[in-house]
């Protein structure tokens, strides 16, 4: 069975480029995987954790089915039927996730006859640690749970995902221009402590041997990069201008009142 | 990746979200609200110790089109020195890219809330003058606001009167074309493109139920003083009855909303001042120009304008004839 990579950390992350969705859809081979990767990257663990809390499975059953899913996301270009001025993406991918599920026995059938479908890469263990960790028992109150509300935890896992990956990225940046610090204060002041009070820029200055002021500039670079590259990884799920506003302003919560 | 928990998604979120003013005189207090084009926050401007409203854009778009737009609105402001209409400070690019501008902060209520609190007739009338005065003022300068609304109507702490919110207005030329900011192309047909009432897409801003009838067929090209005429007609009609679907009030009032709010620009009032004045007129008890009046509703107004004299006369009158008859007896 062939082994495609998919979501390994790429080292690298261009300041601008096309569309993830645009580019599943080229015609051009390498930028019809490169578009596809990001999809795959991005949603995976969302869609995961969806399968094995929507539809009830369990973490052997959630894995092959995920994997399935995205084979054949991949070799049906199913991305191809995709329409941004009709839905988000994430609704899309729900929608035939759903469909997927729906038929279910021939899915299993499938993976029984295990066919020749290009596996796909995906860190399962570190999903089912994230779903074990978030505070949603499973089952508890979201099995069966309305489309809304389905839609609700989709948009907010994919939240997680976004955030993870582009903290990902910006760690990488951080350490390739040598602002480990810039990074590391960012990860103490807006991460590590996030449910409790977070120390102060003085008491962070101290720690670090820095001014405070100092740690003032370090922050804001951290976060307006963490932003720049959030939204770059955001641009690149969206198929279009209007939609990447409008997710854009849902992922900053900052939607019109 | 760690994992990350929903406090650190917010933090996270917030920490997107709320501008980078690092290079700036200027540091958030609180956000105000968002609009369709930006967030307005609350912020102390450092170097003159003092409160202002910043307006930011929230997300960066390919086109600029909305940095352009929010800026156009800056410029306008500047060219708009009025006590009716929000001062701007100051204007830029933030380090993380997003454009903004400074305004004054207008501490008080919009006019959608005032009315709903009870506020009487007259006095709501002499705050559609003030509305009219402004929006005359713009006129004057060759400048369309092309969204007024109560929504976009602040109403001060000390009774002042603000329009709000001129992201989309148009700024005539005397041949009716768009300032320097959104000029034409080369082949001439660029008005609709570049005009800010008009996204890339073709939609056309504005609301529905306020926005003139030209307006919402994209006739922005041919748009002009009539066109907020018929706005303020709107708002004089929501001042009335909130909520009502047709010209409510009394009935000179009602007369006067229909004309402003007239299908036909050629029907409406020629300007905002005009409309402000025949509002004053019916507050003066005067005749109004959209309500002809035969000799029954002369007499019910004039005997309304001179109803205290009226009074005092006939008071007069009738002590006298009974004085009369009480010294014949």
């Amino acid at each position: 069975m062939e082994d495609t990579k998919i979501g390994g950390p790429s080292g690298k992350f261009p300041a601008t480029r096309w569309s993830a969705i645009v580019a599943a859809r080229s015609t051009d081979a390498a930028e019809r995987t490169r578009g596809l990767e990001t999809v795959v990257e991005a949603y995976w663990k969302p869609i995961y954790k969806y399968v094995r809390i929507r539809w009830n499975k369990s973490n052997e059953d959630a894995k092959d089915l995920t994997q399935e899913f995205f084979s054949r996301l991949i070799e049906k270009n199913y991305l191809g039927d995709f329409d941004p001025s009709k839905a988000r993406l994430r609704t899309f991918l729900r929608v035939c996730v759903d469909h997927f599920l729906g038929n279910e026995a021939k899915a299993a059938t499938r993976l029984k006859r295990g066919d020749a479908a290009q596996h796909i890469s995906l860190d399962f263990d570190a999903a089912e640690a994230e779903l074990r960790r978030a505070s949603q028992p499973l089952g508890g109150g979201v099995i069966g749970g309305s489309p809304e509300s389905m839609d609700d935890f989709l948009e907010k896992e994919f939240l997680r995902s976004l955030f993870g990956l582009s903290l990902e990225s910006l760690q990488r940046f951080c350490e390739t221009h040598g602002k480990q610090t810039h990074f590391r204060l960012f990860e103490i002041h807006d991460i590590e402590n996030s449910d409790v009070k977070p120390p102060t820029y003085a008491d962070l200055a101290a720690q670090f041997g820095i001014a405070t002021t100092d740690v003032t500039n370090y922050l804001a670079f951290a976060r307006r990069e963490f932003r720049r590259i959030s939204l770059e990884k955001l641009r690149e799920m969206t198929g279009s201008e209007d939609e990447f506003r409008r997710e854009a302003r849902a992922l900053l919560g900052v939607s019109p009142e | 990746m760690s994992w990350l928990s929903v406090d650190a998604i917010l933090r996270l979120q917030t920490a997107s979200a709320l501008p980078d003013l690092s290079a700036t005189r200027y540091r958030i207090v609180e956000r105000i609200a968002s609009g369709g084009m930006g967030t307005v926050y609350l912020a102390e401007d450092s170097a003159l110790g003092r409160r202002v409203a910043l307006k930011i854009l929230d997300v960066p778009e390919a086109s600029g089109e909305l940095a352009a737009r929010l800026l156009r609105e800056a410029k306008i402001l500047a060219r708009l020195e009025h006590p009716g209409i929000v001062p701007v400070h100051d204007a830029g690019t933030l380090a993380d890219g997003r454009v903004f501008y400074a305004m004054k902060l207008v501490e008080g209520r919009r006019l959608d809330r005032l009315v709903s609190s009870g506020e009487s007739l007259p006095h709501r009338l002499r705050l559609f003058q003030r509305i009219c005065d402004a929006v005359a003022f713009a006129h004057a300068r060759k400048i369309l606001h092309r969204d007024l609304k109560p929504e976009n109507i602040m109403l001060g702490s000390f009774g002042e009167v603000l329009v709000m919110d001129w992201g989309i207005a148009k700024s005539l030329r005397a041949g009716g074309g768009f300032d320097t900011a959104t000029r034409p192309n080369e082949a001439g047909h660029a008005h609709e493109k570049s005009d800010p009432a008009i996204t890339a897409h073709g939609a056309i801003l504005g609301t529905p139920g306020y926005m003139s009838p030209e307006q919402a067929r994209g006739e922005v090209g041919s748009l002009d003083e009539r066109s907020d005429v018929y706005s303020l007609g709107a708002i004089l009609q929501y001042l009335l009855e909130p909520g009502a679907s047709s010209a409510a009030g009394p009935r000179p009032l009602a007369a006067i909303a229909r004309k402003a709010m007239a299908s036909n620009p050629a029907d409406r009032y020629t300007s905002a001042a005009e409309l402000g004045l025949d509002v004053a007129r019916y507050l003066d008890g005067l005749p109004v120009s959209a309500y002809p009046e035969n000799i029954y509703r002369r007499a019910t107004r004039w005997a309304a304008r001179y109803r205290v004299a009226i009074v005092l006369v006939l008071t007069y009158l009738i002590f006298r004839t009974l004085l009369l008859f009480w010294f014949r007896r």
